[in-house]
C-alpha cells in the first residue's frame, strides 16, 4: 500500500516539510538582509562615504546610550545632541570606561528612532561595526561619522521628522561572556543559578 | 449527496469477517484508523481534563485579588503555559484531527483505511511522551513559564534557567512531528484513496476541512520546529539566533512563531467548521447551502491565514505601512468566514429543524464563534490594538473562537457520532444539561473578560488591583460551572458506554447522507473491503 502512488505523494509532502524547515533557517540571514536593505525597524544604512549633496535644511540628531547589566562599563554620549545640514557628514563621540579589573570585550547594537528614517540615516564609520576591548580601567573615546540623506525632507512619510534619535546598547560579547564565566552562571543546566 | 452500492458489508458473511487482534496488539500496535481515532479521542479527553484542572486553579487564584493559591509569578506563568499548550496540542488538535479525522475521513471517502496505517500509529504514540514532557515542564523546578508563545528573551537561558523549558521545547518537537506525519497521511489518503466516483467536488465538507487543515499543518509546523530548534541551541549550545549580544534578533522569533501560530489557530477551527456543516445539514434535513462556496471559503481562509501573521505583533515596532497591510489582510479573512456563517444560516433557513443535542452544540458554535469573530475584527485594527494588546480583551477573543468555538464543535461532533462510533445512545437529558451548563458557564467566564480588558486589565499576571475584582469573581464562578459541566461529560461517557440501547445504521434518519451512515453502528473492524461506488 505504501509504495507506488501513495509513496510518491507521501515523499513529495516530506520534501515540502524539509523545504519549510530549510526556509525557517534561511529566514535568519534573509531577515537581516531585509532590515539592512529597507531600513526596517530603524536599521541605519552603512555607507556610502559621500552624500548626494548638501541641503540648507537642518535636522537634529540626539544621542542615546544604554549598557547591558553584565557589561561593567560606563558608557555615555560625549554630546547630548547635534544639529547638522541634510547631506552634511558629521563626526560625534561616545565615551566608555571599563570599571572592571579585567579586560572586557563589548559589542554595540544600534538603531534610529523614528523607525521609518532608517533608510535615510547613513553611517560611514562607527565603533559599533566591530567588537571593542577595553583594558582594566581604560577610558576610551569612540568616534562615529554619519550623514542624513536630503531625500528625508521630500519623502512625504518622513518630511515631518525634525529630530532623529540615534541609540546604542553596549552588550558584553558572547565570547567574552563565556570566557569570564558569565555564561556559565546563566542557569542550573549549565552552571549555578544567577539570582 | 451520493448513493452507493450496498456490497460493502453484506458480501462478507464468512467467519473472520470482523476479526480483531488481541487487546495489546489492537490498542498498542494499532494500525486501524478507527482504533487510532478512538485512542486520540481518549487522549484528547485526558489532555482536556489536565488543561481544564489548570484553568480551574487559575480562576480560583483570580477569583479575588490578593489570593495565594499560586505561589509566585513564575508559577503562574508556568500554569498559563501548560494550560495553553495542553489545550492546543493535547486536546483540541488530537480530538478534531487525530480523533474525528482518523475515524471519519477514510469512511467518508469510502477508503478501507488511511494511506500509511503504521505511520498513523507512530503519530499517536509520539503524543504520549510529548504529553509527559509538557507535564515535566510544569512540575520540574520552577516550571517553564514563557507562555505558549515562547518569546525570547523570556524563554532564554537567563529567564527560564531550568531544564523545564527544554522539556517543553522538546515536547513541541514531538507533537510537531506527530502532527506532520498525520498531515502527510491525511493528504495522501484524500488524494489517492477516494472511492470510485468520489471526486474532490463531491467530498463531504468535513473531508475538505481536514484536507485544508493538513496543508496548513504541513506548511506551518516545520517553521515552529525550526524556530524552537534555534531556541534550543541558543539556550544550550551558545548560538545567538535570538541573542542580541551575539547579533541575533528576538523579533525574528516572533515573526517565525506567528508564521506558524496564525495558521495554527485555523488548524484548530477548520475541522470544527467541517463538523458543524454536517450537523447543520443533517438536522435541517437539507443539503448544505452553497457547498462549493463552503469548501473554497475554507481554502481561502487557509491561504490568507499565511499572510496575516504580524497582526499579533502590532506593537513590536512595525512601520505604519506594514501595520496597514497586516490590518487590511486580516480583515479580508472576515469575508470567507462570513460566507461560512451565512451559509450555515441559509442551510437552516426553511429547513425542517430538529433541536437534537448535536444541533444545540452546533448552533452554540455558530453564535459563540461569531462573537469571537467580531472581537477579532475589532482587534485587527492596528490602532485599537495599541491599547487592547495583551489585555483580557484578547483573552476573551481567542477563548470565544477556541475554547468556545472549537470545543463546542468537538462536543457537537461527539454527540453526533458517538452512537456511530460505539453503537450506543447517549443519555438525552444529561446531554442537554451538559450543553446548557457549558454554554452558561463559558459565557459567564469569558464575556466579562471583554470588560476587564477594555478597563485595562493586562493578561499573564497572578494578581490584579481591587478595581477588577467584580468581573473576575463572575468569571471564576462561570469557570466552576463550566468545570462541573466537563465532569458531567465524563459521567455521560460512562452512561453511554454502559447503555444497553443499540442504534440503527442511520439513527439520525433523513438528512444524514454521508457514507458513515451506510455502515453499521458501530462499523465493523474493517470497512469497505469492497469499495462503494459514488454516483
Amino acid at each position: 500500500m505504501a509504495g507506488g502512488r501513495n509513496g510518491l505523494v507521501g515523499g513529495a509532502l516530506v520534501a515540502v516539510v524539509v523545504g519549510m524547515v530549510g526556509l525557517s533557517f534561511a529566514s535568519v540571514p534573509l531577515y537581516r538582509l531585509f532590515c539592512a536593505a529597507t531600513g526596517y525597524g530603524g536599521t541605519p544604512q552603512i555607507g556610502p562615504e559621500a552624500s548626494p549633496g548638501v541641503a540648507t535644511a537642518l535636522i537634529t540628531v540626539r544621542f542615546d546610550a544604554n549598557t547591558a547589566p553584565n557589561l561593567p562599563w560606563n558608557f555615555a554620549p560625549a554630546q547630548p545632541e547635534t544639529r547638522l545640514h541634510l547631506g552634511e557628514e558629521q563626526v560625534a563621540f561616545y565615551t566608555a570606561k571599563n570599571e572592571a579589573a579585567t579586560p572586557v570585550t563589548g559589542v554595540a547594537v544600534y538603531n534610529v528612532t523614528p523607525d521609518k528614517v532608517g533608510k535615510y540615516f547613513h553611517k560611514t564609520a562607527c565603533f559599533c561595526f566591530n567588537e571593542q576591548t577595553l583594558a582594566p580601567g581604560q577610558d576610551m573615546q569612540f568616534p562615529l561619522s554619519f550623514w542624513v540623506d536630503p531625500a528625508i525632507a521630500t519623502d512625504p512619510e518622513t518630511a515631518g521628522v525634525h529630530t532623529i534619535t540615534l541609540s546604542y546598547t553596549f552588550l558584553r560579547s558572547l565570547d567574552d561572556a563565556a570566557k569570564s564565566g558569565a555564561l556559565a552562571k546563566a542557569g542550573p543546566h549549565v552552571g549555578p543559578l544567577l539570582r | 449527496m451520493s448513493s452507493y452500492s450496498d456490497a460493502a458489508h453484506d458480501a462478507h458473511g464468512h467467519d473472520h469477517h470482523d476479526h480483531k487482534p488481541g487487546f495489546f496488539v489492537r490498542w498498542f500496535c494499532s494500525t486501524n484508523h478507527k482504533d487510532i481515532g478512538t485512542l486520540y479521542l481518549i487522549f484528547a479527553a485526558i489532555g482536556g481534563l489536565t488543561g481544564g484542572v489548570l484553568s480551574i486553579i487559575m480562576r480560583a487564584q483570580l477569583a479575588a485579588p490578593g489570593s495565594h493559591i499560586v505561589s509566585s509569578g513564575q508559577a503562574w506563568n508556568a500554569l498559563v503555559t501548560s494550560h495553553g499548550l495542553l489545550m492546543i496540542f493535547f486536546s483540541v488538535m488530537p480530538a478534531l484531527i487525530g480523533g474525528f479525522g482518523n475515524w471519519f475521513v477514510p469512511i467518508m471517502i469510502g477508503a478501507p483505511d488511511m494511506a500509511f496505517p503504521r505511520l498513523n500509529n507512530i503519530s499517536f504514540w509520539l503524543l504520549v511522551p510529548a504529553y509527559a514532557l509538557i507535564m515535566a515542564g510544569q512540575f520540574v523546578g520552577d516550571g517553564a513559564g514563557p507562555g505558549w508563545t515562547l518569546y525570547p528573551p523570556l524563554s532564554n537561558a537567563t529567564y527560564q534557567s531550568g531544564p523545564a523549558m527544554d522539556f517543553v521545547l522538546f515536547a513541541l518537537h514531538l507533537a510537531g512531528i506527530s502532527s506532520l506525519l498525520g498531515a502527510i497521511n491525511f493528504i495522501t489518503t484524500i488524494f489517492n484513496m477516494r472511492a470510485p466516483g468520489m471526486t474532490l467536488h463531491k467530498m463531504p465538507l468535513f473531508v475538505w476541512s481536514m484536507l485544508v487543515t493538513a496543508f496548513l499543518l504541513l506548511l506551518a509546523v516545520p517553521v515552529l520546529a525550526g524556530a524552537i530548534t534555534m531556541l534550543i541551541t541558543d539556550r544550550n549550545f551558545g548560538t545567538a539566533f535570538f541573542e542580541v549580544s551575539g547579533g541575533g534578533d528576538p523579533v525574528l522569533f516572533q515573526h517565525l512563531f506567528w508564521f506558524f501560530g496564525h495558521p495554527e489557530v485555523y488548524i484548530m477551527i477548520l475541522p470544527g467548521f467541517g463538523i458543524v456543516s454536517h450537523i447543520i445539514s443533517t438536522f435541517s434535513r437539507k443539503p448544505i447551502f452553497g457547498y462549493l462556496g463552503m469548501a473554497y471559503a475554507m481554502v481561502a481562509i487557509g491561504v490568507v491565514g499565511f499572510v496575516v501573521w504580524a497582526h499579533h505583533m502590532f506593537i513590536s515596532g512595525m512601520t505604519v505601512d506594514t501595520r496597514a497591510y497586516f490590518m487590511a489582510a486580516t480583515m479580508v479573512i472576515a469575508v470567507p468566514t462570513g460566507i461560512k456563517i451565512f451559509s450555515w444560516i441559509a442551510t437552516m433557513w426553511g429547513g425542517s429543524i430538529r433541536m437534537e443535542v448535536p444541533m444545540l452544540w452546533a448552533i452554540g458554535f455558530i453564535f459563540l464563534f461569531t462573537v469571537g469573530g467580531v472581537t477579532g475584527v475589532v482587534l485587527s485594527n492596528a490602532g485599537l490594538d495599541e491599547t487592547l494588546h495583551n489585555s483580557y480583551y484578547v483573552v476573551a477573543h481567542f477563548h470565544y473562537v477556541l475554547s468556545l468555538g472549537a470545543v463546542f464543535s468537538i462536543f457537537a461532533g461527539f454527540y453526533y457520532w458517538i452512537g456511530k462510533m460505539n453503537g450506543h445512545q447517549y443519555p438525552e437529558t444529561l446531554a442537554r444539561w451538559h450543553f446548557w451548563m457549558t454554554f452558561i458557564g463559558v459565557n459567564l467566564t469569558f464575556f466579562p473578560m471583554h470588560f476587564l480588558g477594555l478597563a485595562g486589565m493586562p493578561r499573564r499576571y497572578v494578581d490584579y488591583p481591587d478595581a477588577f475584582a467584580g468581573w473576575n469573581q463572575v468569571a471564576s464562578y462561570g469557570a466552576y460551572l463550566g468545570g462541573a459541566a466537563f465532569l458531567l461529560f465524563f459521567y455521560i461517557c460512562f452512561k453511554t458506554f454502559t447503555s444497553k440501547q443499540h442504534l440503527a445504521d442511520n439513527y439520525w434518519g433523513e438528512g444524514a447522507t454521508t457514507l458513515e451512515w451506510t455502515l453499521s453502528s458501530p462499523p465493523s473492524f474493517h470497512t469497505f473491503e469492497e469499495l462503494p461506488r459514488i454516483r
